[in-house]
């Protein structure tokens, strides 16, 4: 049993899987809604973080600004048509408490092109903090650490 | 074999698809233009504050590492080995009293020049290298280093002119109001697109496309034709300013430009305007100023946002846009969050510039298989190269076209420059 925020396991591991899964579904509706109400989403290359420079490539620091990255992606944004395919592995609780708990989670996400051509695209490290809304698991604050920081093409649909 | 006759047309207004795809080509552009008589952008001083730092960088494609030796004076070197040409130094930034080749382990000064070689004099008198051996002569190749407010620049060519001769006044202008303070860097982004390295050189002088192909900018309210701007070269055309001032057309101006549809009011779509507001920062009141230096170049601000951009050559096929984002050292608080924020705009992901990698993606496929074929650059009229005070124009491409065409030696009788 994990203490905690956390309770059943299983949900942590569901809201994993919905997260890959519907990014790949272009449901960002339903996305959107496994952030909490009050959320941050960060997507920093790994050379940033190590050496401690506070820039992003996507810098939401506020749900308002998450949802305009969307809007701009369905109204403005032109790029590459392409499906994606998240590989997300098992998430390691890193430190839980009463209201939330810190987790991480290996991640790749392949793109394929409108030939069938599918090529690696990113690969890098969730660092989550995880909290629960109404008794459901929910990301507060999502750090997505970019190993392949030298970003392929262009960067469009979220990680 | 390139020659002047590849060119159908003395403005530019013509250039062959195959420029961007010849291997041969690529190979004489690093050697005539990379490492020829002119000047690139290394890295920030304010990278390598303390003595004995060092960062690598890029010529075109040759590795080089800029540091600051222990007296503090700045060096530029090529990153590779007098002896069997390896890169040198390994990591790409941190601190050193010195750069020894793990190969075998010859060690340089932080000024370049070869400090020691192991087992110079072989082991028990035998072996190791004549007594005629040359130290001085196998240090490490050196640049030649100037610096504009702390924007450091190095150049491979004995015979290239001064930096702020090459610059020219228009430039050296925009070079000292983005560094009229200490900067500071916020962090780093890295781009590979598959397409020549020129298309990108080219883009960030194509004002026409920006509002076109960036429906962020037009939807949002950031930035639009109708808007009063221009471009502004420098005297022999091969760098580009491409500006716009702020808040100086109307909305009513703008929906007949671009048909109501596409034109929302400002910023009031946004759930957090703070993404597109421009803070005001000098006397001057420019929102945009693209600063692209020939060859691979580019000083950026896009309202809050400032940027340097270096354009890194992977072969014909690849280029890397490698870009420092930066705020300036005296930024309170709030305005560091508002760089951040507005950091969302460019880069490999931003909501303004995303769609340059595409764009130039779709260009390089799509002209590979006819070399005879060629692009059309006419956008402000053929025929002079000249500064516009409007922003639906592609007249500065001509002007990269012809310093590139005199540095490979392919500029034809009458052109013009």
């Amino acid at each position: 049993m994990t203490p905690g925020v956390l309770g059943d396991r299983f949900a942590l591991y569901d809201l994993f899987a919905a997260y890959g899964a519907l990014i790949d579904a272009s449901d960002f509706d339903a996305w959107l809604d496994l952030f909490a109400e009050s959320c941050t989403y960060h997507i920093v290359p790994l050379e940033n973080y190590e050496r401690g420079l506070p820039a992003g490539l996507v810098f939401c620091d506020s749900r308002a600004v998450l949802e305009d990255r969307i809007g701009a992606l369905r109204e403005a944004n032109k790029y590459n048509i392409h499906t994606d395919r998240h590989l997300i592995g098992l998430p390691r609780v890193v430190g839980a408490a009463a209201k939330e708990a810190l987790v991480e989670a290996p991640f790749a996400v392949y793109q394929t092109d409108q030939e069938g051509e599918s090529r690696l695209f990113e690969t890098g490290l969730y660092r989550d903090r995880i909290v629960s809304e109404a008794g459901i698991l929910k990301f507060r604050d999502k750090l997505v650490l970019l190993d392949t920081f030298a970003v392929p093409s262009l960067l469009s649909t979220p990680l | 074999m390139l020659t002047a006759e590849i060119w159908p047309t003395l403005d530019y207004s013509r250039v062959p698809y195959r420029l961007y795809h010849d291997a041969d080509t690529y190979e004489r552009e690093q050697e005539r233009i990379f490492r020829g008589p002119t000047w690139h952008f290394l890295a920030l001083a304010a990278e390598i504050p303390g003595n004995g730092d060092f960062r690598a960088t890029q010529v075109g494609d040759t590795p080089v590492i800029v540091n600051r030796d222990a007296s503090g004076v700045i060096h530029a070197f090529v990153n590779r080995c007098a002896h069997r040409g390896a890169l040198v130094r390994r990591e790409s930034s941190g601190n050193a009293t010195e750069h020894t080749c793990i190969y075998h382990q010859w060690c340089y000064r932080l000024d370049g020049s070869l400090n020691s070689i192991p087992f110079r004099r072989g082991i028990r008198g035998k072996g190791g290298l004549d007594a005629g051996f040359d130290m001085a002569a196998h240090g490490l190749r050196k640049l030649r280093v100037a610096s504009i407010n702390g924007a450091l620049f190095g150049t491979l060519a004995d015979h290239a002119e001064p930096l702020e001769d090459y610059l020219g006044a228009p430039v050296l202008a925009q070079l000292r109001r983005l560094f009229d303070r200490p900067v500071r860097v916020l962090g780093y982004n890295r781009q590979r697109i598959r397409a020549n390295w020129k298309l990108y050189a080219e883009n960030t002088r194509d004002n026409y496309h920006a509002s076109l192909l960036h429906e962020f900018l037009v939807t949002f309210g950031l930035d639009r034709s109708t808007q009063v701007g221009g471009v502004t070269m420098d005297a022999r055309h091969r760098h580009n300013i491409t500006w716009a001032e702020a808040d100086s057309d109307t909305a009513e101006v703008a929906s007949e430009a671009y048909g109501e549809a596409r034109v929302r009011s400002n910023y009031l779509t946004l759930r957090e305007p703070e993404l597109v507001r421009f803070r005001r920062e000098r006397a001057d009141p420019l929102n945009l100023a693209v600063t692209s230096v020939f060859p691979g170049a580019v000083f950026v601000q896009i309202s809050n946002s400032l940027a340097v951009r270096q354009i890194r050559p992977r072969g014909v096929d690849e280029v890397e846009i490698f870009q420092t984002m930066l705020g300036y050292e005296d930024d309170p608080p709030q305005m560091v969050l508002h760089r951040l924020r507005q950091a969302n705009l460019v880069g490999p992901a931003g909501l303004v510039s995303m769609e340059d990698g595409e764009a130039i993606e779709l260009a390089h496929r799509a002209s590979r298989p006819d070399g005879d074929s060629m692009t059309v650059i006419e956008l402000g009229g053929a025929g002079v190269i000249s500064d516009r005070d409007y922003r639906v124009t592609d007249v500065p491409l001509r002007g990269f076209w012809s310093y590139y065409a005199e540095l490979l030696g392919i500029e034809p009788a009458g052109a013009v420059r």
